[in-house]
């Protein structure tokens, strides 16, 4: 099992260390304007302001968990997150069925690839204007535009999943009888996990770097739309604040996909460390 | 015993590919008594897993007929379970959801899916393998596992395409043997394909040689070496070297026929 490897966490603390303290002398010798780029331990100062409430805690208001999940940087993660959760939901639950359907039957594959194909190389950046003019602004637009950013990279892989069984699978559950549902459910399926499961991971990430986008442009709340204010305000430090909150929260999903990767295809050959 | 179990009719197999035709079977004609354990044994290309795949239905025949415990043959079926040199586990399932799996098809009750599994784990010494994912096991064990997995099915009739063919020869000896007790214990009809001579002799109680393109039957010959059977013996030896010429011809038939081709290229 994984002990824990203090020597290797050492060695891996030591580059982020120098660029830190370079970064924190390009700040206290004054190489660059601090509006430019402010030190680190501005940064730091400002995200935990940004962390906590800004009100002083008021039983009448509310619970006090209410409270301490007041921040503003609290706040705008959340409103982030539950976007990121809802398109991610929408685009994958459509690019799931569909994708199994066209990597099942030809004839679906035949009426359906030519669109996809069509369609596939626009990025979701591209539909921002459209998804403003048909959803107005806020959480619509930017839920609609997770989607369709989470949709392609789940519907291809799954295409390619189901398409790209082996057939020595197929072969063996015909020889035990296995026919229609039982062969798709039981065979075709799990085979195609893996594809589906990496297309999840490029989903949720493009999920992830659209949501941002999308807040900049078409929401009023989140970590996208608080860098792009905090610019309007030259305030720097929030503006870097929030990025290396992005990073982290980019970096946890990453990690829960991993582990559900990992726990989802424990059979699987190529994960055997 | 008194019908064949397995009647293989004026079986042709022919192989369209672009620019020519690959006769894989001419004219064969077999009859399998049950029981009886037959290795098929030829060089590649003598159409041998053609023969098999045809019995087992996965690509039937140009023309002729092939039946089964007294079925015609026209599609795979759990009567003819199949044993593949790539051993074919299903990866996502654990030793004994794989072993079950065809009773699960068949809508066994569960008790009885589980006694069985449990049978065929301890027959194949797999007990402590049960959770195991086939991934985390050796090619004899995966190969023990789908052979748990076709005997759950209970069909009266084995088809094996080289299973011992990837692994090595003490793991292969042990497997053998392995077979042999379970194949005098449970009565099945076996057809066997392997291009080992000594395999062959080593299991078989009939021996069926095949030519090289086109695939017919060259010798068809009874062993009646008592068992257990020592490659040692005299007579094992004479057997081998008897079917050895017969093989060889047809392996430098093999052989010349690739040199042809790369002339052609």
């Amino acid at each position: 099992m994984a002990r824990i490897d203090w020597r290797e966490i050492g060695v891996g603390l030591v580059v982020p260390a120098v660029v830190i303290l370079l970064w924190h002398m390009a700040a206290h010798l004054q190489w660059v304007n601090a509006q430019v780029l402010p030190s680190p331990g501005a940064v730091v100062a400002k995200w935990v302001e940004y962390l906590l409430p800004l009100q002083p805690y008021d039983a009448a208001a509310g619970s006090k968990l209410a409270w301490v999940f007041s921040g503003e940087l609290v706040q705008d993660s959340l409103g982030s997150l539950y976007r990121v959760v809802v398109g991610f939901a929408v685009g994958a639950g459509l690019a799931l069925p569909i994708g199994l359907a066209m990597g099942a039957s030809k004839h679906a594959y035949a009426w359906l690839n030519p669109l996809v194909q069509l369609l596939r190389p626009i990025p979701p950046i591209a539909y921002i204007p459209l998804s403003i003019l048909w959803f107005g602004l806020g959480n619509p637009p930017a839920i609609f535009l997770i989607a369709l950013g989470a949709f392609f990279p789940v519907l291809m892989n799954t295409v390619a999943g189901v398409r790209h069984v082996d057939g020595i699978y197929l072969r063996a559950a015909r020889n035990l009888g296995a026919s229609g549902l039982t062969m798709f459910v039981r065979v075709i399926l799990p085979a195609a996990v893996p594809y589906i499961l990496s297309g999840v991971r490029i989903g949720i990430g493009t999920a992830f770097i659209v949501v941002i986008v999308a807040e900049m442009i078409a929401v009023q709340n989140g970590l996208g739309f608080r860098i792009t204010e905090a610019r309007e305000y030259f305030w720097s430090d929030k503006i870097i604040a929030g990025m290396l909150t992005i990073g982290v929260i980019g970096l946890a999903i990453d990690i829960a996909v991993n582990k559900l990767n990992n726990h989802l295809l424990r059979w699987h050959r190529g994960l055997e460390n | 015993m008194s019908e064949a179990h397995i009647v293989v009719k004026d079986v042709n197999k022919v192989f369209s590919t672009p620019g020519r035709d690959v006769v894989a079977l001419k004219d064969i004609n077999l009859e399998v008594p049950r029981g009886q354990f037959v290795c098929l044994l030829g060089p590649s290309g003598c159409g041998k897993s053609t023969l098999l795949n045809a019995i087992a239905g996965f690509a039937l025949p140009s023309s002729g007929t092939i039946f089964a415990d007294g079925q015609l043959v026209t599609a795979p079926g759990p009567e003819r379970g199949m044993v593949f040199q790539e051993y074919a586990l299903f990866p996502w399932m654990t030793v004994e959801d794989n072993v079950a799996f065809g009773l699960e098809i068949k809508n066994q009750p569960k008790a009885q899916i589980r006694a069985t599994v449990d049978k065929l784990l301890q027959m194949l010494s797999l007990q402590d393998f049960r959770s195991r994912y086939p991934k985390d096991l050796s090619g004899g064990m995966r190969q023990r596992v789908a052979i748990a997995r076709v005997l759950a099915l209970d069909s009266p009739i084995m088809l094996m395409d080289e299973p011992f063919g990837a692994l090595d020869a003490l793991t292969r000896r042990n497997l053998q043997d392995e077979l042999l007790r379970l194949w005098a214990e449970l009565k099945k009809t076996i057809i066997f394909v392997t291009h080992s001579i000594e395999e062959a002799i080593y299991l078989a109680d009939r021996i069926v040689v095949m030519t090289y393109r086109p695939g017919t039957i060259k010798k068809d010959i009874l062993v009646d070496l008592p068992r257990l059977r020592d490659p040692a013996a005299a007579e094992f030896n004479a057997l081998k070297r008897e079917l050895g010429q017969l093989v060889m011809e047809e392996q430098q038939r093999h052989h010349n026929d690739e040199l042809r081709m790369a002339a052609v290229d």
